[in-house]
């Protein structure tokens, strides 16, 4: 475990038409040896493209022993994780929000 | 692919699927193995939702949804289809059909009393289904397993859990080719339940080296439906070049589970922990399983597991043999009809219209020109595109059963609206018409239907009284009589009150009062403009409302209609059109310059012209034929002809004369129709183009029979006629 933890916030969204674009921006918030929390508040649609990226990130933060947490996870994330049972594969703490809809 | 057309298609296919699922259910209830039309419906609703959702129309796929899901209950009979349901997804099927017309009309939002009646039948739906659901799961369930019973199950041979196992792994490209594997997840889920899903990670790469536009997703699904094995791979259609589908069916063997795993790329421990997850095999089963196959050679044993279990769940089979016959039957369905725009048909009728009367002319110069060999090949040239008229107007053709099945429908509303038991007899459903006819004549029909039931069939009590069974009969017929089509409306009620309707006329002022009228002329009454205005049509025995609607609507389509009733036994309302509307055979008369043309169906026989001195009468054979002269009824210029013909026609069981200077012969006849300004002129229909270029006037039989008629009643009356009658 490294330094203090960075905070990236995504927003928008998370899918194939920016994948290229988030993959960059990605990249770069994980060169820097820290931890890195990625704030999913903003992210108003996510598909595949977006929950590979995901994925891809967190493999590459173990890889070099760092930890990747995903907090705020908007409803547009809530519900592809649910639909996946992606949850325990992250392992971050879902806020589920009071009154799902 | 084009959306739209595709669109259209779905469009298209939804309102005949509403259509088969409408008389399905009208006949379910009557049926004594009811399963084969209860699938149907089921069927109906469940692509209806299925291909709505393909297109995204949230709207539909989720009223259809809860349909599909009552109507599963259906099928495995937790839930009985009693009158009260079928009454209800009658009218689900109507609101399905308002859905997919606002789809079509691109309305985004129902109107709100479309709106209202959705929300109230979903809520009736929800009724429906909750009242079983507390024992439907523990009733169901017993009795799938009891079908496989027999199996005993060997420790290599258990079954797995009773959902699918669909095994996904999606290429590269999937993405690229703007398709997203989540999509296909929740149409899949519109399919049936998703119990599990674990989505494999194992292909995606760390960051630096991921190419973020590549798809390197795969899914292990657990999946609860009815569907069979195409429907589901069909959720997949338009990736299936795209990606590994692997499908293992409910309570296959674990062998299976075990080739499956064989059969794909991550390791075989995590796989079996994967299945294990998704619940599709218990961990000791694939342990025993994994253990026996160590034990041999696995190439040899893995091949003996698969032969050992010998078949493969029935539900493979099944649909495999479903869909080989589907596909054979679509094929030879395909092979035998062509869907053509009506547009394109009706610019080759109007072309084959110009033909004939083209060849009219050349027939008529070559006549002139007295040129034998011309001639010859301008009959031969006449016999094909009389031919080719003929199968021309047949494509247009079409049967009216399609129509007479719509009715089965309004008797069921409205026989219930009433509180009669009311049956509906078809027969005759082959008969052909044109399609231009078919679409006009739906209208006076239903008219007619509504008025046998709610004023024909007489109460259950008097039924009882009057010694009839208590169900009343409405009958709808059709048949082909020299050159029209007839279409009889009968019911089995109280028929008309003779008495009743001749007061009302002579009241009316229709009929004077001493004036001595048959039975069909006082009945037909009931179709005159003034009789049936009123409400008091109403508490008259009376059929009434809007029959010489009826009557007006019919004669537009150059038809007659004509009422028939025996007191006490019932009614019968024949209508007779003509089988098309474009071209005719005619019969060509001259009266001075001028040339009519008489449908030559209508034409009897012709005769040399006599009179009786004064009288526009003559002697057929010992009966009285009135006739008309024609020059004088269209005031033609010019002394008579010194051999005078009468053209002979008969129309509707009744004879009359027409006095012509000259008979012409028959001739193809293209009607050409009248243009506004001559709509009121009485006896004409049409007009025609002769090979000459001049213009022929159709007469209209009907009408001229009507004026007929009168003259043949003055002559009842008059003491002179009545002799000359008897003579």
């Amino acid at each position: 475990m490294s330094g203090t933890a960075r905070t990236l916030a995504l927003d928008g969204e998370l899918t194939i038409y920016r994948a290229a674009e988030v993959c960059e921006l990605l990249k770069t918030a994980l060169a820097a040896p820290a931890d890195l929390e990625l704030s999913l508040a903003g992210v108003t649609e996510m598909d595949s493209a977006g929950v590979q990226l995901l994925m891809a990130a967190k493999k590459s933060a173990m890889a070099s022993q760092r930890a990747l947490r995903l907090i705020d996870h908007s409803p547009a994330v809530l519900e592809v994780f649910e639909m996946l049972d992606l949850a325990a594969h992250f392992g971050d703490p879902l806020l589920v929000p009071a009154a799902p809809h | 692919m084009n959306l739209d057309q595709a669109l259209q298609t779905f469009l298209v296919e939804g309102r005949e699927l509403l259509e088969d699922m409408e008389s399905a259910l009208l006949v379910v209830s009557a049926e004594a193995d009811p399963s084969e039309s209860v699938n149907a419906i089921f069927r109906a609703a469940h692509t209806i939702k299925g291909s709505a959702g393909l297109f995204g129309l949230d709207g539909v796929v989720a009223f259809t949804h809860v349909v599909e899901s009552l109507l599963d209950q259906v099928r495995d009979g937790s839930v009985v289809l009693d009158d009260g349901l079928v009454s209800l997804l009658l009218a689900c099927g109507d609101h399905i059909g308002c859905l997919i017309d606002a789809v079509d009309e691109d309305r985004r939002e129902l109107a709100a009393d479309e709106a209202a009646t959705g929300a109230t039948l979903l809520a009736r739906l929800h009724a429906q289904l909750n009242r079983p659901a507390a024992q439907q799961p523990l009733v169901a369930q017993p009795v799938q397993e009891a079908g496989f019973e027999r199996r005993a199950p060997a420790s290599e041979g258990g079954e797995g859990a009773d959902h699918w196992h669909i095994s996904l792994r999606f290429g590269r490209d999937v993405l690229r080719n703007g398709m997203d594997p989540l999509s296909f997840l929740r149409y899949l889920a519109t399919l049936g339940r998703i119990e599990h899903v674990v989505t494999l990670h194992d292909a995606v790469p760390p960051l630096e080296a991921l190419d973020a536009e590549s798809c390197w997703l795969g899914f292990e699904i657990a999946f609860k439906s009815d569907c069979d094995k195409a429907t589901i791979e069909g959720a997949f259609e338009f990736v299936i070049d795209d990606c590994a589908l692997r499908i293992v069916p409910p309570r296959s063997r674990v062998a299976e589970y075990i080739a499956l795993i064989g059969n794909l790329p991550e390791e075989p421990s995590r796989l079996g922990d994967i299945l294990v997850r998704c619940g599709s095999v218990t961990a000791h089963e694939l342990d025993a399983a994994l253990i026996t196959q160590r034990q041999g050679e696995p190439s040899e044993l893995l091949g003996c597991i698969l032969a050992g279990q010998g078949t493969v769940a029935p539900q493979v089979v099944e649909a495999a043999l479903a869909k080989q016959k589907q596909v054979k039957e679509t094929q030879s369905k395909e092979s035998q009809s062509v869907r053509v725009d009506a547009d394109k048909l009706d610019r080759l009728i109007n072309l084959v219209g110009e033909l004939v009367i083209a060849a009219a002319g050349a027939n008529l110069i070559a006549r002139r020109a007295r040129n034998v060999e011309l001639q010859e090949s301008n009959s031969t040239l006449a016999g094909l595109i009389e031919e080719v008229r003929d199968s021309a107007l047949q494509l247009r053709m079409v049967k009216i059963g399609g129509t007479f099945n719509r009715f089965k429908r309004v008797v069921y509303d409205v026989a219930r609206e009433l509180g009669k038991d009311i049956e509906l007899k078809v027969s005759g459903e082959d008969t052909e018409l044109d399609k231009t006819v078919v679409e006009k004549i739906g209208d006076p029909l239903m008219h007619l239907v509504r008025n046998a039931i709610d004023h024909g069939i007489d109460s259950a009590e008097l039924r009882a009284a009057r010694g009839k069974p208590p169900q009343g009969t409405v009958a709808l017929n059709a048949y082909h009589e020299s050159g029209s089509i007839v279409i009889e409306v009968s019911d089995d009620g109280g028929g008309l009150n003779r008495e009743k309707i001749l007061a009302k006329a002579i009241d009316r002022g229709l009929v004077d009062a001493g004036k001595a009228l048959s039975d069909s002329e006082i009945y037909g009454l009931i179709f005159e403009p003034g009789f049936s205005t009123a409400e008091q049509v109403t508490n008259l025995s009376g059929r009434g409302v809007g029959m010489d609607v009826v009557k007006r609507n019919i004669t537009a389509l150059r038809g007659s209609v004509g009422i028939d009733s025996t007191p006490g036994q019932g009614a019968r309302v024949t209508v007779r059109l003509p089988l098309t509307l474009a071209i005719i055979n005619g019969f060509q008369v001259g009266v001075g310059k001028s040339v009519f043309v008489v449908p030559l169906d209508m034409v009897d026989e012709c005769i040399e012209f006599t009179a009786e001195p004064g009288h526009d009468y003559t002697d057929l054979r010992g009966q009285v034929l009135p006739f008309i002269r024609l020059r004088e009824l269209f005031d033609i210029a010019g002394a008579p002809a010194a051999r005078q013909n009468i053209v002979v026609v008969k129309h509707m069981g009744q004879k009359f004369g027409l006095v012509v200077d000259a008979l012409m012969g028959e001739a193809q006849t293209v009607i050409k129709p009248l243009s506004k300004m001559f709509a009121q002129v009485q006896g004409i229909s049409g007009s025609s183009i002769l090979g000459s270029g001049d213009v022929a006037l159709i007469l209209d039989v009907p009408v001229l029979m009507h004026q007929a008629t009168q003259v043949r009643q003055a002559a009842a009356s008059h003491p002179v006629g009545a002799s000359a009658a008897a003579a």
